[in-house]
């Protein structure tokens, strides 16, 4: 009886192999590369000549165009932070529009549906890179994370070029929880960085995050590596010393929230006018030092507000800083092409040049004309040859052109790298719902607890931390059998897999559905033979048959790595 | 069609099971227990270490090399010990038990920001941006692993955090992170095990024709993790996780609490064959009221879980075979600061030895009157790492190569501090 099964449910798929076509176009072969296009956008036909010149120098041939369902896919995950629906999808390899790569661009940072989505995705991406992934967790937190959430995702949605963004990061007072009076949501960053150490760490992220500076050992020690010098950080560190963070009680049980403020700052000595801090030598010896930008620009000595905003005059010598177009460029760089210009992304000081000087500074001069708009950077980028090559490797680049080996990046072909855990999270959503992500306050809440597992902080106050969401076996075993994923396997109405079953499409349209909806391709032939093989060894169970292939695709490299 | 068949599994395995046969589930089970009858003469073979990493950067000058009188020496007294040297007085119990422990005072490092003394210490290499280094627990465990075919757990366990990853050696060398608890999440599938290989099987098959086109070694390093969590899943070697399972009086004499369940999992780990532990203990970074702080938490802690361990290891016969390794990322400032605090020092500050051989009951090297020079010889995360390599037996001209293609010598030729081996 087993075996006749078994023998129907082959021959099923010897049929369906014999009647398979060659692939379907645009979305599983590679194309071969033409002509670079540059959209008559003078910056994308900047990236486009000046890597070139790189290869050319290398010797290195770039590896050919990523197919549409796969340039697809990286567009989706890098500009929303998911994968594409397979309608998306499809709607997107089946035009056969000359222009749809921009059309594609255009939609997903345009005004249109996705404005929301690319707020929140990019909203989330800025809290991480303002306070870490466990901030706002942290025991007696006065991070609000929701709150700077929040206030990134109306400076998104409301195309706040980055220059205002970053003053508004640097300078905001207000109180951290929405709902509260005075509440400005962009003072998360700082609130638990100003009180403890005299405000080191409020120094520390702020010169690291928006103008590539890591000065943090030159807190105590003059920097073995670059030019920091304890003096420079402690006339950066100079500039928050009017600020405090207060603990506010809102009358419940809860932990309450906390308000920003600045105030008169009397400084370490006597005079109010002169308000210097001190900072110690090594041999114990006090020096003393008043706030002094990065350039060298003075402020006013006094510690008055009446006399003089230190938050306002450092975010506005920020603002028009050098440091910081090439910085976001670089950071911006790395987030869609995998790496960036200097490793890490936010050192960028004179001991770490940048493997593209050149296109560096002529990107960020592009990015400053064009008052610091974030989506026309993003524009540029995901229209740029290097973004629509392949991952796929050739004899020219496979180890000459691999930053895992050491070698610097020359980007002739896209770089494999594995989805953030929030992007991943999101992903399994689409991929099981075919449908956006909810913007709703319990699936954000959700998602948080979920990614809450990962995080590691380390033990020591300047809040390191790790994530063990980094392909290492604990990742594994989460996707193997967790939660995420056992309800991503779910037939019920409204889940991919009830649409796959119960249908009345062709058995070789189902298969081809998951595949596009995990993986953006098709089947390939190998593929559907497995699925015939899964069908028989569930005794032609077709539910179960097809969980255990969804499954399949959901645990493999190709859907995890983005490539 | 070609598939490749997960690594434990015979080419029938993999055909009967993809038949849906369940024939084989009684042997698979029963592989397991043999193995655990077992256990015990595994424990006996080769060599482990386990890592106490004191995350943010302990006072060693209030621990280990404490100067009474000094103006830097702060409150505390040294005591004398079972050994030839004196430790500070609020580690009562381990000073019954320095003659297993070797203090090294004269170690000398450049690197007192947290990300790179983590990195340097674990590593022996300074932090460079074009090469990932491995850990000592990824070198470590795929030197020793080898001796270990049997070891179905991962060769790297980190228990409390999540020391420094695999560097170049790969991912399928990462440190297994787990809590104190021995909770291992989502550790089971739910299936029979003819369910789960056949979807192994399919997921293998994508992998394949994903690894095959190219694309670099993040793939293939995927798939790797993937065959070990496989084995983890299946694994009777598990319980070795669950702490709980001890008796009541062990579990007392770590100390009820995170670092003292972690260490008593470590021997857990290393009785079941596990080359490499390390155990995270945070909460040194002392900028502020140093002294009530380590008096009343940090030391105490430290104190009966440190010497529950090495007491443990001798009476299981362990201890010979199995390195104890006591570092953080730097020390501290010899200077108490205005905050009656200390902050980072990598200069002069020190380390401890135990176990596979180390010569117990010393000090090696010592520091100038106050604690803010190493005298003499000073050490560094490499002489540290080349030592432990020589107590376990590793031969120090072995050689790695980096993804690059550049040669690595292991413990970046640091030089073994003879006084510390027997």
């Amino acid at each position: 009886m087993r075996s006749g099964v078994i023998r129907t449910a082959l021959g099923w798929v010897v049929a369906l192999v014999a009647i398979l076509p060659g692939g379907r176009e645009g979305m599983g072969q590679p194309l071969r590369p033409g002509r670079a296009k540059d959209y008559g956008l003078p910056p994308v036909a900047l990236i486009n000549q000046q890597i070139r010149q790189g290869w050319v120098e290398q010797g290195l041939r770039p590896s050919d165009l990523a197919p549409d369902g796969e340039w697809c896919r990286r567009l989706f995950i890098d500009v929303l932070g998911r994968i594409p629906t397979v309608e998306e999808l499809r709607r997107f390899t089946a035009s056969r529009d000359g222009d749809k790569r921009r059309k594609l661009v255009d939609e997903l940072l345009g005004a249109g549906s996705y404005q929301e989505e690319f707020a929140r995705h990019w909203a989330a991406v800025w809290t991480n890179v303002l306070i870490g992934r466990t901030g706002g967790s942290e025991p007696n937190s006065l991070t609000d994370r929701a709150g700077l959430e929040q206030y990134l995702r109306d400076a998104l949605a409301n195309h706040l070029p980055y220059d205002r963004l970053v003053y508004d990061l640097v300078t905001a007072q207000g109180t951290t929880r929405p709902g509260t009076d005075g509440f400005h949501g962009a003072v998360n960053f700082l609130v638990m960085k100003v009180n403890d150490d005299k405000g080191a760490q409020a120094a520390a992220a702020t010169s690291r995050v928006f103008l590539g500076l890591q000065v943090q050992c030159a807190q105590c020690h003059n920097h073995p590596f670059n030019e920091w010098k304890q003096r420079k950080f402690w006339e950066f560190n100079a500039f928050f010393r009017q600020t405090r963070a207060v603990r506010r009680e809102d009358g419940g049980d809860g932990p309450g929230f906390a308000e920003l403020i600045d105030e008169d700052f009397s400084g370490e000595g006597s005079t109010p006018q002169e308000a210097e801090i001190y900072y110690e030598l090594r041999n114990g010896q006090l020096e003393v030092a008043y706030p002094v930008f990065v350039d060298g620009t003075a402020i006013s000595r006094s510690g008055r507000l009446q006399d003089v905003r230190r938050r306002e005059q450092l975010g506005r010598l920020i603002v028009n800083s050098p440091l910081l177009e090439r910085t976001l460029v670089n950071r911006l760089w790395a987030h869609f092409l995998g790496h960036g210009f200097t490793r890490p992304v936010d050192d960028m000081g004179p001991h770490n040049a940048p493997c593209h000087p050149q296109l560096l500074d002529d990107l960020a001069a592009a990015f400053r004309q064009n008052s610091c708009n974030l989506r026309d950077l993003m524009r540029w980028i995901t229209l740029s040859q290097p973004y629509a090559l392949s991952s796929r490797s050739n004899s020219t680049n496979a180890t000459r052109d691999d930053p895992t080996r050491g070698e610097t990046p020359k980007f002739s072909r896209f770089y494999l790298r594995q989805l953030d855990a929030e992007v991943l999270y999101e992903s399994l959503f689409v991929a099981r719902t075919q449908r956006p992500p909810a913007s709703s306050p319990e699936h954000a809440e959700a998602r948080q607890r979920w990614l809450r597992q990962f995080a590691v902080a380390f033990g020591n106050d300047e809040g390191g931390e790790a994530t063990t969401f980094n392909g290492t076996i604990p990742q594994s075993l989460t996707m193997f059998n967790g939660e995420l994923v056992r309800d991503a396997l779910a037939i019920q109405p409204g889940t991919i897999l009830h649409t796959a079953v119960h249908n009345d499409w062709k058995p070789l349209d189902r298969i081809h559905y998951v595949f596009e909806a995990g993986l953006a391709r098709p089947a390939t032939r190998d593929e559907i033979n497995l699925a015939g093989q899964l069908l028989a060894a569930r005794e032609g169970d077709a539910s179960e048959a097809f969980q255990d292939l969804w499954w399949a695709v959901l645990n493999s490299n190709e859907f995890i790595l983005n490539h | 069609m070609r598939t490749t068949v997960p690594s434990g599994m015979t080419r029938r395995h993999f055909l009967t099971h993809l038949a849906g046969a369940s024939t084989l589930v009684a042997p698979a089970l029963m592989l397991g227990s043999t193995l655990r009858v077992h256990a015990h003469d595994l424990q006996r073979r080769g060599k482990s270490a386990i890592l106490l990493w004191m995350g943010g950067g302990p006072s060693t000058i209030d621990l280990w090399d404490l100067k009474p009188g000094a103006p830097t020496g702060g409150p505390f007294r040294p005591i004398s010990t079972s050994g030839d040297v004196q430790i500070c007085e609020h580690l009562p119990l381990l000073a019954q038990q320095m003659h297993h422990f070797a203090v090294i005072r004269s170690m000398s490092t450049r690197e007192a920001d947290h990300e790179r003394g983590r990195y340097y210490m674990h590593t022996g290499y300074v932090p460079n941006p074009n090469i990932e280094h491995p850990s000592y627990g990824a070198v470590l465990a795929h030197e020793l692993a080898p001796q270990r075919q049997d070891l179905e757990i991962p060769p790297f366990v980190t228990v409390g955090g999540s020391s420094v990853g695999p560097g170049f050696l790969g991912m399928a060398w990462a440190p297994f992170a787990v809590s104190s608890d021995g909770q291992v999440r989502d550790l089971s599938s739910g299936l029979g095990e003819d369910r789960l290989y056949q979807r192994m099987i399919a997921l293998d098959a994508i992998e394949n024709q994903f690894i095959a086109q190219q694309r670099g070694t993040v793939a293939t390093d995927h798939q790797k993790v993937l065959k070990k969590t496989l084995a983890l899943m299946t694994s009777a070697q598990m319980t070795a996780f669950q702490v709980n399972q001890e008796p009541e009086p062990v579990r007392q004499q770590y100390g009820n609490n995170d670092f003292g369940r972690s260490c008593l999992m470590a021997r857990r780990l290393v009785e079941q064959g596990v080359p490499f532990v390390e155990v995270d203990f945070g909460g040194w970074d002392n900028h502020q009221n140093i002294f009530p702080t380590l008096k009343d938490q940090r030391l105490p802690t430290l104190d009966r879980a440190m010497s529950a361990l090495v007491v443990d290891l001798e009476q299981r016969g362990l201890l010979a075979d199995t390195a104890i390794i006591w570092m953080g990322e730097f020390g501290r400032t010899p200077r108490i600061n205005g905050d009656a605090g200390r902050d980072h020092w990598a200069r002069a500050w020190s380390v401890v030895l135990g176990g596979a051989g180390i010569r117990g009951g010393i000090a090696v090297g010592q520091t100038n009157e106050d604690g803010t020079r190493a005298l003499g010889d000073t050490y560094a995360a490499e002489d540290l790492l080349a030592t432990v390599c020589r107590a376990l037996g590793i031969s120090l001209e072995t050689t790695f190569t980096s993804r690059d293609g550049r040669p690595m010598k292991i413990a970046n030729s640091g030089k073994v501090i003879d006084a510390v081996l027997a």
